[in-house]
């Protein structure tokens, strides 16, 4: 039985802290991304039109159907073969955090826009506005604060799926943890620690998105 | 443009195909094992966040927060690389050497409990959606506390909670796939494996991609008909 020795988080303690801003960064952009997507991919799926409602639920329901392990595989392989030069890992977990998660949001746009009853897109419509203002400035206003306690709780998921770019050598925080236990051989301390840092960090998110949720009110 | 040469005889050829169908088999063993540990305990736990002794729901709380709060990863290099060194230096090395397929076993510790954590919850929002009614009712026929829960709750709540159960089925087989950075020899580390003798990376990934759609859609194939044995009479169910 080894003793603690919690000089080698103090020691390393910098190099840590850049693969947890790193974690964030990517938890940033996919949260972003994955939104920005997600909105569009979700209003697909309440299409009318078959050729844009196809595809959209096929989307959805294709990432939704895999683990995120092998997407983040998929466009390893794929993003460097598409662009003709490669990209950098940092890149490719990007791309496939920004597709994976936006099938997620998707479905919890799609759960927002339809909790806004139908009048609202007829008065908006008989005002003279086109689909795209009545949803910009009238929808998606509404249903977006509506969701915002899922919302939250699909960010909280995407930044503990951050972990997962360790795979494909992004170092991130996890990385950075496995790096420096390669050469401390402190693997106790060190995966305690960023275990402690993760719980912090996810618990106040869904912390807050509770509290949110109490004291929200809906718009219909 | 596309300056690739498909080869997709690779996700068959010998040896490669063998080890797919061996990481398959895996996978399937792996989410099953943990799917079935994970329900009784997360059915434990989420039942005795209900229950009305403070103590028990203190504990159950903190056990579903801790779990679901940190990533799947860590928890699995957690109980891989760390834990272990908390044993006696005799005990780690049998733990690591002794136990024949040692990684398997961790991994089903680290995916159960973090799965249950998550079953607990959904359990819980089936237990509290149950009128007490039912729980006085069941009480003032002479049933104990446990056996109000044993045969009356329980059995009621799981019923009711099928349909996040499916999702959360799903999640246990697709999380399986996470198995392989502990070098447990899964479908996707079988994959990975072949894009290492081949570099036909993108042709593997998709045939772990389509086994992992398969066992998704036998999943809630099989769930669907679990839910409509298992249906409430009386209540809204799907056809």
């Amino acid at each position: 039985m080894g003793t603690f020795d919690w000089k080698v988080i103090y020691d390393n303690f910098p190099f840590l802290m850049k693969g947890l801003l790193t974690t964030v960064e990517l938890a940033i952009i996919g949260i972003t991304g994955g939104l920005l997507l997600g909105i569009i991919v979700g209003m697909a799926r309440l299409s009318s039109k078959k050729i844009i409602y196809y595809p959209a639920t096929l989307f959805v329901n294709f990432f939704r159907s895999l683990p995120l392990l092998l997407v983040i595989f998929w466009f390893y392989f794929l993003v460097p073969l598409l662009a003709g030069r490669p990209m950098g890992d940092f890149f490719s977990a990007s791309v496939a955090f920004i597709v994976f998660e936006a099938s997620y949001f998707a479905e919890i746009i799609r759960a927002g826009i339809q909790s806004i009853s139908k009048e609202q897109m007829q008065a908006a419509y008989s005002t003279g506005f086109t689909y795209g203002q009545a949803m910009r400035y009238i929808i998606l206003p509404q249903a977006l604060r509506n969701m915002v306690p899922s919302l939250l709780t699909q960010s909280v998921v995407v930044f503990q799926d951050t972990s997962l770019a360790y795979v494909i050598g992004v170092r991130e925080f996890l990385r950075s943890a496995s790096i420096v236990d390669a050469r401390e051989m402190r693997s106790l301390e060190l995966y305690a620690f960023i275990g402690v840092i993760y719980f912090v960090i996810c618990y106040t998110m869904s912390k807050m998105s509770k509290r949110l949720e109490a004291k929200r009110g809906m718009a219909k | 443009m596309l300056a690739y040469d498909f080869k997709w005889s690779i996700l068959w050829a010998d040896p490669y195909g063998s080890w797919m169908l061996e990481g398959i088999w895996v996978t399937i063993k792996l989410g099953v094992i943990c799917w079935f540990i994970a329900l009784f305990l997360g059915t434990l736990i989420g039942t005795l966040r209900v229950t009305p002794w403070k103590l028990s729901r203190l504990f159950a709380t903190g056990y579903t927060e801790l779990f679901r709060d940190i990533p799947l990863l860590v928890q699995l290099f957690f109980w891989y690389f760390a834990a272990p060194r908390i044993l006696p230096h005799s005990w780690e090395m049998y733990l690591y050497r002794g136990i024949p397929n040692s990684e398997f076993w961790i991994v089903v510790v680290g995916l159960s409990l973090y799965t249950s954590s998550r079953i607990a919850e959904h359990i819980r929002a089936g237990m509290q959606s149950i009128s007490d009614d039912q729980y006085n009712a069941a009480l003032s026929t002479g049933f104990t506390q446990f056996q109000t829960y044993r045969y009356v709750i329980i059995p009621y709540a799981i019923r009711l909670v099928i349909p996040p159960l499916t999702t959360e089925c799903l999640t246990v087989f697709k999380n399986t796939s996470l198995a392989m950075t502990v070098a447990v020899l899964e479908t996707t580390f079988m994959s990975q494996q072949i894009e290492a003798y081949t570099f036909h990376g993108i042709e593997a990934t998709t045939g772990a991609c389509v086994v992992y759609m398969i066992i998704t859609l036998t999943v809630v194939m099989i769930m669907g008909l679990v839910e409509k044995r298992l249906a409430v009479p009386g209540l809204i169910t799907r056809r």
